[in-house]
């Protein structure tokens, strides 16, 4: 417990704000608190989906007014137009979705949750955020390059990623291979303590049953991360050879073969959706629980189908490439394992679905957000479908169902499920209350521009329209006055959507100008995080008062008892005088 | 000073070693996913195998005895460690330095006389493939040894002594890398 | 199948896209049979959420939530049903999808009308169409860029083939799409069943010029399409391609 009262100071949000001069910041970078480098993560995170959304908005606006000069940017090029689409899905993925969802929060839930006054090797979590942050300048700068960016899509398939004759961009590419490839470290010298804190350092008493789902979840998405991202870092480093040294891993001519990278990708890619997948579903079940007063329906259930879901991960890998020019006899292996996952997943809603039965519901801004990850996701996941049917693949491969179909999936994740996390945990991050009026306009001005603009992007797609295409005009059947006025209202509906989040940094703002104070335990939870000062103190507890813990997270509403929530900490002897 | 985190062992393991095979596992996906598409690709390539036919399989086996003896010292290393004689360990671990050193300019030797002879990354797929493993390989040999400075130089102070265990692990784990690497590089022609 | 038929022509009856072959209703009708069967659980799923959200509301009259941690069978089952039946819809789905998979992409029809060469580079579609002697790779082929001519009701084998990076040979109205990688050819089938002129696409990123990658198909009828061949077959059988590239048939 040295230097205390420093980190403590740092972990409100509004002294990073407030940093002046070299001696603040030193110690804001240096610092090895896990909340604090929680912030560092959230902060990089959110800053990037301003990039991110900034992109989104200007290749709509090109998709939507062809050739105009967009405001902000200019006017776009081919050229110019694929290298937005290309980072926009990598920073959304790598940048946004990953450090937000599993960094920003694996960091602050953990220790908290299992009662632990910090991760258990709080100088390799730093050196995972500079790593992180490394990667971020790198990204950021392969954008700006002699060149531009990097314009090969996100899958950058070889040989166009692998060879500057063909994709014209010398340095973007290899500085978006490099950049990638950093991100991918930190994550892996991040996992050493998500998993390693939860192993070890669980307060006394709690039960491997006993730990939160958000924090299995974001434990199980972080082991899916280290099993198969191995390969493609193996990839990356041939891919690099081959960009600067002018090895042929992925070169027909010389004995090398493009498909090989799609494997590598691919098996990381698929396991890499549920790795985002999943800290966002536990988010939303811990919230579902607090405000619907329920206790989880079947907690074990959820962990072994979330495992379930996990090992079949690895298996489907190929339900991308189906006409990829595979062994058409694959694909007939890989539908039937894409398929099967539904049913792990179905059974994940289906548990959050009855959780809510006879729960005593409270629709504030949180809960809301975690309903409409639910309903939001559905849509996502069954379109999954159609698209694992191999027969029907061949007609919507690359096409905008493809597109819908995982922002679908990608939307409720890292910008729905990441709201409801944010405004969930906010009063335990920052000490103060957001406004709910304000959150609540938030949210509906956010959900339904989001369905205005993907549900037209279905029709789009079943209608032929293919990806990556910078403008339709020259197809006469994708050029048809109907298609084109869609791509409008798609575009149209974004622009509410951008301009609507600026009610949330508004919120966020006078929040922490003037927001009410919060207490220890705003929503009346019961798991470990809720029982110390908002914000928690460097060290998180009282070293005397260290958490510990005597039943499960989720028993709520539990009859006989005066409250409907019983904290885990709560010592037995209590509630013998309850009951 | 250490968080009260670390100082706690649910599992009864100790946390160094949960983070060591972490990291371990991490390795082994990584260079599986290399071999992997080695062997894919040379099952593909017969003609691969005159190019094999280059590299001195002597050498090569020369190499492996040099890792799997440094592999004993670590052993020794771990063993005077477990009995708190923190100087022997640290002798141990740097006779360990000493066969990564050996090992290193071996292979130095190796590469210049091959690169000398116009055997280079780009001259075929197999040649890609041999710089790439292998120098993934001496890169994670270099690396250990460095770590295992340091580690040598506290425990002579009889200082983190468990450290020596971990960081033995990882010398195993990198010699058995070798043990893969060896037979598929050097003995398959 | 005729009543199958009628659900596969669907997306052609509400005039979201055309149906231009053999195996377009095939594939248009495992995609209308997934939208059902999804479709109905998607609703059900989403009502059951609605209403339990307005039923279970707090109305501030003090009830309290009910205690299920979903352990006893009497609850479970809620659950594992449900997912019983996603496994058998889910088969349903595996069965049909085998058999228009098998139909498109592995069991190539025998001995067709024609063969056509199809190759993909930056950033156009060079085809390679038999001449007036029906052979591939003889004097009297004809090369045209982006212009695919193919005659009505005929069934076409093509090889497509790629010269630098990936393409992918698109054509919406015939639900075909299929990658070209260069060093390899890989055969397909096609059959035609409605004349007109419809978009080719290349459905895979292949750098810069990707958007205007932009090619166009000629589906004739049969003496259109022999007075097409007629009207380019190269004057002295050796001329390069490009010199004979026709201007938009
Ligand atoms: C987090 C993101 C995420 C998630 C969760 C998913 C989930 C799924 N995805 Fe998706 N997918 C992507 C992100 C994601 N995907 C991305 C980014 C791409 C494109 C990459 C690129 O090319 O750029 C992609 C592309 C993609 C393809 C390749 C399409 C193509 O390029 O041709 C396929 C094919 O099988 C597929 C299938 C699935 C399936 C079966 C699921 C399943 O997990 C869904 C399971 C869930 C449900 C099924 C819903 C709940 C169940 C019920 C309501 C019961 C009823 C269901 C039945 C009766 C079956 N996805
Ligand atoms: C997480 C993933 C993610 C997210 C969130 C998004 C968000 C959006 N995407 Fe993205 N997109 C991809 C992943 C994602 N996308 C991928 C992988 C591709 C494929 C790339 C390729 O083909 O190579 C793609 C491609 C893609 C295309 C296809 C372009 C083409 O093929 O020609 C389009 C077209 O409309 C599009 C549109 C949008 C839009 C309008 C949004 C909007 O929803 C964006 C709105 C943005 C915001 C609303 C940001 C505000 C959020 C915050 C400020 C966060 C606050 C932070 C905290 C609280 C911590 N995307
Ligand atoms: Cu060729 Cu895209
Ligand atoms: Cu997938």
């Amino acid at each position: 417990m040295v230097e205390p009262a420093v980190d403590l100071t740092h972990a409100h949000p509004h002294d990073d704000h407030a940093h002046h001069g070299p001696e603040g910041w030193k110690k804001y970078l240096w610092s090895t608190d896990h909340k604090v480098i929680a912030m560092q993560y959230m902060f990089t995170g959110m800053f990037m989906a301003l990039v991110g959304g900034f992109m989104a908005y200007v290749f709509r606006m090109q998709l939507a007014f062809p050739g105009m000069n967009v405001p902000g940017f200019g006017m776009v090029s081919m050229g110019e137009y694929n290298a937005l689409v290309t980072n926009h899905g990598t920073i959304m993925i790598f940048w946004v979705a990953m450090p937000v969802l599993l960094a920003a929060f694996g960091n602050f839930l953990i220790p908290l949750m299992v009662g632990a006054d910090d991760m258990v090797f709080p100088k390799i979590n730093r050196l995972s955020f500079q790593v992180f942050f490394v990667s971020t300048i790198v990204i950021l700068a392969s954008l700006v390059v002699e060149g531009g960016g990097f314009a090969g899509a996100w899958t950058a398939y070889p040989p166009l990623s692998a060879n500057e004759t063909y994709n014209l961009t010398p340095l973007g590419s290899t500085l978006w291979v490099v950049g990638v490839g950093l991100e991918f470290v930190a994550f892996l010298l991040g996992g050493i303590n998500f998993i390693t804190t939860l192993m070890n350092s669980r307060a006394p008493g709690m039960r491997a049953f006993d730990v939160p789902l958000v924090v299995w979840m974001i434990v199980v998405a972080s082991i899916l991360f280290m099993l198969s991202v191995g390969p493609l870092l193996a990839g990356a480093i041939m891919l690099i050879f081959d960009q600067t040294l002018g090895t042929g891993f992925f070169n027909p001519a010389t004995g090398g073969d493009p498909i090989l990278w799609q494997h590598l990708f691919w098996f990381f890619g698929h396991p890499e959706v549920y790795v985002v997948l999943l800290p966002a579903m536990g988010v939303v079940i811990e919230i579902i629980a607090t405000f619907s007063r329920k206790k989880v329906f079947g907690y074990r259930i959820v962990i072994f189908t979330v495992v379930a879901t996990g090992v079949l991960s690895f298996f489907v890998w190929a339900h991308h490439q189906f006409i990829a020019g595979i062994d058409p006899r694959m694909a007939n292996i890989f539908t039937i394992t894409t398929l099967l996952i539904s049913v792990p997943i179905a059974e994940l809603c289906f548990v959050y679905i009855a959780t809510l039965y006879g729960g005593s519901i409270r629709l504030t801004t949180p809960m809301l957000w975690a309903l409409a990850f639910v309903a939001e996701f559905l849509i996502g996941g069954v379109t999954g479908i159609f698209l694992g049917a191999a027969g029907a693949d061949i007609y919507f491969h690359d096409t905008y169902f493809v597109l819908a179909h995982f922002h679908y999936t990608f939307f409720p994740i890292a910008i729905i499920g990441t709201y409801a996390a944010f405004t969930y945990w906010f009063p335990k991050m920052f000490g103060k209350m957001m406004d709910d009026r304000l959150g609540k306009w938030h949210f509906w001005l956010t959900i339904i521009p989001f369905n205005m603009i993907f549900i037209p992007l279905f029709v789009l797609g079943m209608g032929g329209q293919h990806r990556r295409i910078s403008n339709y005009s020259g197809f006469s059947e994708l050029a048809r006055d109907g298609f084109q006025d869609v791509r409008v209202f798609a575009t149209v509906s974004l622009l509410i959507m951008l301009a609507a989040q600026l009610i949330f940094f508004y919120n966020c703002w006078k929040t922490w100008r003037s927001g009410p104070k919060a207490p220890k335990n705003p929503w009346k939870a019961n798991s470990l995080e809720w029982t110390t000062e908002s914000p928690p103190p460097h060290g998180n507890w009282h070293p005397d008062e260290m958490p510990v813990v005597y039943r499960g997270p989720y028993e709520f509403s539990v009859p006989g008892r005066a409250d409907d929530y019983w904290p885990q900490n709560e010592p037995p002897r209590r509630d013998r005088r309850d009951s | 000073m250490r968080p009260i985190a670390t100082t706690r062992a649910a599992t009864g393991i100790a946390t160094g070693k949960l983070a060591v095979w972490w990291v371990l596992a991490s390795e082994v996906v990584i260079f599986g996913g290399l071999l992997a598409s080695y062997v894919m690709f040379r099952l593909g390539h017969p003609e691969w195998a005159d190019a094999a036919a280059v590299t001195d399989t002597t050498i090569g086996a020369f190499n492996t005895f040099v890792l799997l003896t440094s592999s004993l010292t670590a052993v020794l290393a771990h063993q005077a460690a477990e009995r708190g004689d923190g100087p022997k360990a640290a002798r141990y671990l740097y006779f360990t330095i000493l066969g990564a050193a050996t090992f290193i300019g071996v292979k130095t030797y190796e590469w210049w006389y091959e690169i000398s002879h116009g055997y280079t990354i780009t001259s075929n797929g197999f040649w890609a493939f041999y710089y790439s493993a292998a120098g993934l390989h001496a890169f994670h040999v270099i690396a250990g040894a460095v770590i295992m400075a340091f580690v040598a130089r506290d425990a002579a102070k009889n200082l983190e002594l468990h450290r020596v265990e971990l960081i033995g692990i990882y010398w195993h784990f990198v010699d058995i890398v070798w043990i893969f690497l060896f037979p598929l590089l050097y003995i398959a022609k | 199948m005729g009543f199958f038929e009628s659900w596969g022509h669907f997306f052609d009856r509400i005039g979201l896209i055309r149906i231009g072959s053999t195996y377009a209703a095939d594939i248009d009708f495992l995609i209308f049979l997934v939208l059902v069967v999804v479709g109905v659980w998607f609703l059900a799923a989403e009502l059951i959420f609605v209403y339990f959200i307005m039923k279970f509301r707090e109305k501030g009259d003090g009830r309290r939530a009910d205690y299920i941690d979903g352990k006893n069978k009497r609850h479970k089952r809620w659950i594992t049903y449900p997912h019983l039946a996603v496994l058998v819809f889910d088969v349903l789905i595996i069965v049909v999808s085998f058999n228009v998979w098998h139909r498109v992409k592995m069991d190539l029809p025998e001995n067709p009308d024609a063969v056509i060469r199809i190759t993909g580079q930056q950033w156009a579609w060079i085809i390679q169409h038999p001449g007036p002697d029906g052979e591939l790779d003889t004097a009297d082929d004809i090369h045209t860029v982006d212009e695919l001519h193919v005659e009505n009701e005929k069934l076409y084998h093509f090889k497509l083939e790629a010269t630098d990076v990936l393409h992918s040979f698109s054509v919406p109205v015939w639900r075909i799409k299929q990658d070209a990688i260069p060093g390899r050819s890989i055969t397909g089938w096609f059959q035609p069943t409605v004349t007109g002129e419809f978009d080719l696409q290349c459905a895979e990123i292949c750098g810069f010029g990707h958007t205007v990658m932009q090619g166009r198909v000629f589906v004739e009828s049969a003496e259109e399409h022999a007075a097409w061949v007629e009207a380019n077959t190269p004057e002295e059988a050796a001329a390069p391609a490009a010199d004979n590239t026709p201007s938009a048939g």
